[in-house]
């Protein structure tokens, strides 16, 4: 038997999260084995009991930074890795959590616990990128899985991941999937939101609602004007912006113009 | 050695971020905290002044191990709210989509995350090398359970096909029939791991517990019932407030749980099982007895059997929707706006999932109130430690350390949803 050829070493990092996007890992039962003998999975502490040591190769990073100590955290994980991708809305947009950015954290501790003093907190939730350089961001809330296997694939022949930057529009028509906006009057982000998810809310009979976040080039201004005359009233434009890519620049600038 | 601290900084295997703190004295363990850094995200807050459509996928992002948990207990809430109840296929669909939620959620712990602490590994991927066999088996269940949320929810981590009155669209009966081969394949896998399971060494620790459940007139329960309890407590879902609290303490940023008048009690896995063993389906029954089991379950350590029962049970009662299944008429019922409070409790994976919420009369969120099944099991996680680790501290520290974990991880804690979790910190003085 020929020696064994060093397998690069990969790293599963969680920031704040709901653990949803590292768990697509291992929601890849078919693959989870066969990458598992392609990487050597060196730190995945949702997994397996490691502990950080040396350099990773490749580093997937889950969740935004909202605490000082995370955001210490972030540089050391930089430092000990060759390439880092943010997996995910958090990582790559701050996550629903960034609706703190739109409002006051205190009042928020104050709602939620009894004793906000106890809770140590930074203003905002931000995005992975904010801290440190990042080689790719992959998007969705949460990721889809297939995405994530080319990332993994992609980095292990040292190429770029195909992952498209157009929107679910084009997925819908790649897909003949009935237009909700125009056959139904549907109010539906997918003009401007990100691909990737294989137009899943119109395949439901449903308006997309954003979780991949902004595509290339949106043209938010537009699509509101459309969805007012479907009907829309400000306050419900601005929250349209407003979920898991809030702070993502042009949904931020979109919600800003609206509210009323 | 007059005492010691065990310490796990950031324990493994579990969803999100917690350690664990354990102070010995002259032989005796003094105290046992957790604490969970996880960072709070604030939900409650920023739920407030969002349309009450808004609910289900929003509260979803607590939890990516459960979902739909967190979807059930909104639709559920705020169709007490409004006053709204679903017809008979939603309601059977909603259950399915749950099956599909235990399936993938239990077997995730009992394979990838519980197992290896029984066999002495790291995690799955070792135990793999020599067990290979089992992971593979494990994560093929727990793939037909993720098909059922790819089917139904659209996906199978935060599904887009969940409203309030029901779904965006019904699945066809054809559609459904394809997971049935599958199902039935898992059921008989599912008896299987049950057996596996039981092959165990189990440590040899009961507690009496105060289990807490839903109960049903005739299921076991998934979205609907009353909270019961092992020591005679019977209420409707709208008194939970009036007969729990909930307290916050410096080291976590989860709420502890507590029965008003003090007492920890415990959600989840066997809690359900104790409470509802008559209302398992005889194949479940069948399972639970050959396994060694009786009616109710005190030992935690069991509790791994106990989920792969539960794991056996949903294959088999998302076998008989899927049989009954006619279309409905409609996907969703209609939910007309107004002012109201409404509650919802379901059974997450984990236990015991409560929402409250208070709409204005246009149907905005005036205020809401979540309480995760980690939350309500953190006392009784800190009693068995104290209880339980007593009996390994002559053993060796890492050994020591390992059954602190396990302890721990009797509970599929989940942390990200409880900081709305595990370090161990081991002190002997």
């Amino acid at each position: 038997m020929a020696a064994e050829k060093p397998r690069p070493r990969l790293a599963v990092w969680k920031f704040a999260s709901c653990d949803g996007c590292q768990l697509s890992l291992l929601d890849c039962e078919d693959e989870l084995l066969a990458v598992a003998d392609a990487v050597d999975i060196a730190y995945f502490q949702e997994a397996t009991r490691g502990t950080i040591s040396g350099r990773y190769d490749l580093s997937l990073v889950e969740g935004s930074i909202t605490t000082a100590h995370d955001a210490e955290r972030i540089q050391e994980v930089r430092r000990r890795s060759r390439k880092l991708v943010t997996i995910g809305a958090c990582a790559t947009a701050g996550g629903i959590q960034a609706l703190r950015n739109f409002a006051d954290v205190q009042e928020y501790a104050s709602v939620v616990y009894a004793r906000p003093d106890y809770i140590r907190t930074l203003a905002t939730s931000t995005p992975i990128a904010d801290h440190v350089p990042v080689d790719f961001a992959l998007r969705g809330c949460p990721i889809n899985k297939r995405q994530l296997v080319e990332v993994l694939a992609a980095f292990l022949v040292g190429r770029r991941p195909v992952t498209p930057p157009h929107g679910v529009c084009i997925e819908c028509k790649l897909k003949g999937a009935v237009c909700v906006m125009v056959a139904h009057g549907t109010p539906c982000l997918g003009p401007v939101t990100h691909a990737g998810c294989g137009a899943l809310c119109p395949s439901y009979d449903r308006g997309c609602y954003g979780c991949y976040g902004p595509k290339e080039t949106p043209n938010a201004l537009s699509l509101s004007a459309w969805l007012a005359a479907l009907g829309m009233d400000e306050r419900a434009l601005q929250r349209v912006y407003r979920s898991f890519n809030a702070d993502a620049e042009p949904f931020r600038k979109e919600s800003e113009r609206h509210g009323g | 050695m007059a005492g010691r601290t065990i310490k796990v900084d950031y324990l493994a295997r579990v969803e999100g971020e917690g350690g664990l703190k354990v102070v010995v004295r002259d032989g005796k363990v003094q105290s046992a905290e957790l604490s969970i850094f996880e960072p709070p995200r604030f939900f409650e807050a920023f739920l407030r002044g969002r349309a009450f459509t808004e609910a289900p996928d929003i509260t979803a992002r607590i939890c990516g191990i459960c979902p739909v948990a967190y979807q059930m207990s909104a639709v559920h809430a705020m169709e007490n709210a409004l006053g709204i109840s679903v017809t008979q296929p939603l309601r059977d669909l909603r259950r399915l989509l749950y099956c599909g939620e235990w399936i993938e959620s239990h077997m995730l712990h009992v394979t990838m995350l519980h197992a290896p602490d029984f066999l002495g590994y790291a995690g799955a991927i070792d135990m793999a090398r020599d067990h290979g066999e089992a992971v593979r088996r494990g994560l093929a269940v727990k793939k037909a359970g993720n098909e059922i949320l790819a089917l139904l929810g659209g996906r199978e981590i935060h599904p887009i096909n969940v409203r309030v009155g029901g779904f965006y669209r019904a699945p066809r009966k054809r559609e459904l029939e394809p997971l049935a081969e599958r199902l039935k394949w898992a059921r008989d896998a599912a008896r299987e791991i049950v057996r596996w399971t039981a092959r165990f060494d189990f440590p040899d620790r009961e507690r009496d517990y105060t289990f807490v459940a839903l109960r049903h007139e005739r299921d076991y329960p998934f979205n609907e019932g009353r909270i019961v309890s092992s020591r005679g407590l019977d209420i409707p879902a709208a008194e939970y407030d009036e007969h729990f609290e909930e307290t916050h303490v410096e080291r976590s940023t989860a709420l502890h749980s507590h029965l008003r008048g003090g007492g920890s009690y415990l959600v989840g896995p066997l809690a359900r099982y104790s409470l509802n063993f008559d209302r398992l389906s005889p194949l479940a029954q069948e399972a639970a007895r050959e396994a060694g089991l009786a009616s109710r379950c005190t030992n935690p350590y069991r509790s791994i059997i106990v989920r792969a029962i539960e794991v056996l049970y949903a294959c088999d009662e998302a076998l008989r929707i899927i049989g009954v299944y006619e279309e409905p008429e409609l996907p969703s019922v209609a939910a007309v706006p107004g002012a109201g409070i409404g509650v919802g409790a379901t059974e997450a994976p984990r236990g015991l999932l409560y929402h409250r919420y208070r709409l204005d009369a246009d149907g905005t969120i005036a205020e809401a109130r979540i309480v995760p099944p980690t939350s309500q099991n953190q006392p009784s996680i800190e009693e068995d430690l104290t209880s339980f680790v007593g009996g390994f501290l002559d053993r060796p520290e890492d050994e020591l350390r390992r059954r602190c974990e396990q302890t721990v991880r009797n509970y599929d804690p989940c942390i990200s949803c409880a900081a709305h979790f595990l370090r161990l910190d081991l002190d002997r003085g």
